[in-house]
């Protein structure tokens, strides 16, 4: 098989589609877990706690 | 700053000092009949310069080990000391050339004096040398802050302020010498890249040994921002930059790629490094230093990390629209819009995150100017990034390429935006790392912010205006078809804009000047506040040596 323009392009259409789009639903997944709701708030406050600063 | 230095980080640093002026010598040698062997010369110089300062202190007592428990803070000063000298130097250069563009005989006949060799001076000295050292120095203290965790080694903190500000100062010299890859924001020559792709490493290096050493177990949202800053930008300037040069004694290099593939590697470059650099670097300042100062914690953490995801996955598509109606295939400037598009929904949940932390501390933005300047920041960006994705569209884009309307665009992004929350950050960050009470002058800060406001808005009008009789312009045909104007018609109906636009940057200029004029008087300021944090960092590796402790 050669790799021209053709199958690089095809590649990205297909593969390179999915493994970003997991890659995003991952992270978007991860974000909204309910359970690291307290771990998120936690890391909000986290920084307001040290009076320097 | 030597003082703070145990005798096994002087010697290091010696060493270090020691292979820059080799380095030097050896790059004025092969570079002697060439623009290059200043370069090589400039470098030597520093390296003995550095190696004259270690040595004057180098028998000084050793520092007392308890520091060793503290944050480290000293790059961080002289970070922000250089960022405010780039941005004066950065910004009297802009408006020069503001003012050339007006008077566009005033060169003096002397080539260092033309705008081609100026302009980058100008581009070159904001973006890096008062950009990148700003969100250099702010890193070091967020990544320490937010890991609560000293900086992972005494000595590579330096060698990365250091060696970007030699990078900086190899760039606008040579600019001004005539030296230039002639690839915007990135004009530096093959061996100014190979070293400052040596010192970005060191960064990326000191940046995740510093985390990994963290007290927190959660990474705090900004660094991911600062994080993707460095790794990105190193990608970036890599590929970018691949070049032959015609010999190693000649500062002169020829890019590897050619024709349509070099515009495009040059604008997926040019278009990251607004995202990458003048962005996410810029956010990850916004995520720490806007909820510190007002006091309370980021609206949505959450959305903080899907924009993150968000800006990183769809920017680095987007770079092909700057190549619009040219031989880029069609369907790759599609994809270029396309994307661009799509990025004005991460732009606005960022810009719409940091408003809405406010919401509830609208009294302090109103009493405090810091405040204010981070949260015009938040508008601008949110303004910018909405009039970046309607440029990208073609069919807009082909009445404002090329036009005024893309560099007033560029600086509502770099005077609203990047230069704004770099200000607030300044103002939020020097009282800590100096250990004083407050600023020197709150009312300069005030004076400062409305210098850089109504400086941004005179600019920004001015350059809209000019851009858009500009593009109609261009475009007016008469009834036989026929151009309706010739291009210097265009060019002489700018002028009433181009002085608009460089008194507006007068203006920014000024407040600039105020600010470093506030940062060095609080540096002056008594110390009030000796600073114990309740749960103090770990310490860095690398105690001092046995000599200094038996003393205690």
């Amino acid at each position: 098989m050669t790799i021209d323009h053709e199958t690089l392009t095809a590649f990205a259409k297909t593969y390179g589609l999915i493994y970003m789009m997991i890659v995003f639903f991952g992270a978007v997944v991860y974000a909204l877990w309910p359970s690291n709701q307290s771990k998120f708030d936690r890391a909000a406050n986290s920084i307001l706690e040290q009076d320097e600063d | 700053m030597i003082s703070q230095l145990t005798k096994t980080e002087r010697e290091t640093a010696l060493f270090l000092t020691a292979l820059l002026t080799l380095s030097g010598l050896t790059l004025g040698l092969l570079g002697r009949n060439d623009l290059l062997g200043y370069h090589g010369a400039l470098l030597a110089v520093a390296g003995m310069s550095l190696t004259f300062l270690l040595i004057k202190d180098y028998y000084k007592p050793e520092p007392d080990p308890d520091n060793r428990a503290k944050y480290y803070d000293d790059p961080i000063k002289v970070g922000l000391v250089l960022a405010l000298v780039w941005a004066v130097i950065g910004m009297i250069v802009g408006d020069w050339v503001a003012w050339l563009l007006v008077f566009p005989e005033a060169t003096f006949d002397a080539g260092w004096a033309s705008f081609g060799r100026l302009r980058p001076v100008h581009t070159s000295g904001v973006i890096f040398g008062f950009g990148g050292n700003a969100l250099i120095a702010t890193s070091f203290h967020v990544m320490q802050r937010t890991s609560r965790a000293r900086l992972a080694d005494n000595i590579s903190p330096w060698v990365v302020v250091v060696g970007f500000n030699l990078f900086c100062l190899m760039a606008a010299t040579g600019y001004l010498m005539g030296i230039t890859a002639s690839k915007e924001y990135a004009e530096p020559e093959w061996y100014a890249d190979i070293f400052l792709t040596i010192i970005w490493v060191v960064y990326l290096v000191l940046y995740l040994r510093t985390l990994a050493r963290r007290e927190e177990p959660h990474i705090y949202v900004a660094n991911w921002y600062y994080l993707s800053f460095v790794i990105v930008v190193a990608m970036l300037h890599i590929l970018n930059n691949l070049a032959i040069p015609i010999s190693l004694g000649h500062a002169k290099s020829y890019s590897l790629f050619s024709g349509v593939q070099d515009a495009m590697i040059q604008w997926w470059y040019g278009h990251n490094a607004v995202a990458f650099f003048l962005t996410t670097g810029f956010l990850g300042m916004m995520y720490y230093y806007l909820p510190k100062r007002a006091g309370r914690p980021i609206f949505s953490y959450r959305l903080s990390i899907i924009s993150f995801w968000g800006i990183v996955f769809l920017y680095m598509w987007a770079g092909s629209h700057h190549l619009h109606y040219t031989a880029l295939p069609h369907w790759v400037q599609t994809l270029g819009m396309t994307f661009s598009i799509m990025l004005l929904v991460p732009s606005w949940a960022s810009a719409g995150n940091a408003l809405l932390t406010l919401n509830g501390a609208w009294g302090k933005v109103r009493d405090d100017a810091t405040l204010r300047f981070m949260m015009v920041a938040a508008v601008f960006y949110g303004l910018s990034t909405f009039e970046g994705s309607f440029m990208a569209i073609r069919p807009v884009n082909s009445l404002s390429h090329y036009t005024d309307w893309t560099v007033g665009h560029v600086h509502s992004g770099a005077l609203g935006w990047v230069a704004m929350i770099t200000f607030g950050s300044i103002y939020t960050l020097t009282p800590w790392i100096w250990r004083k009470e407050r600023m020197y002058s709150n009312k300069l800060i005030e004076l400062h912010f409305w210098l850089a406001l109504v400086g941004t808005m005179i600019y920004v009008f001015a350059m809209w205006n000019s851009g858009i009789i500009q593009g109609l312009m261009w475009r007016a045909y008469n009834t036989d078809g026929t151009l309706a104007y010739s291009f210097i018609d265009s060019v002489a109906a700018m002028k009433p804009y181009y002085v608009a636009r460089a008194i507006g940057g007068l203006m920014f200029l000024a407040g600039a000047i105020v600010c470093a004029y506030n940062v060095w008087k609080t540096a002056k300021l008594p110390t009030v506040t000796e600073y114990t944090p309740d749960k103090p960092p770990l310490p860095a590796r690398g105690r001092p040596s046995a000599a200094a402790q038996a003393a205690e």
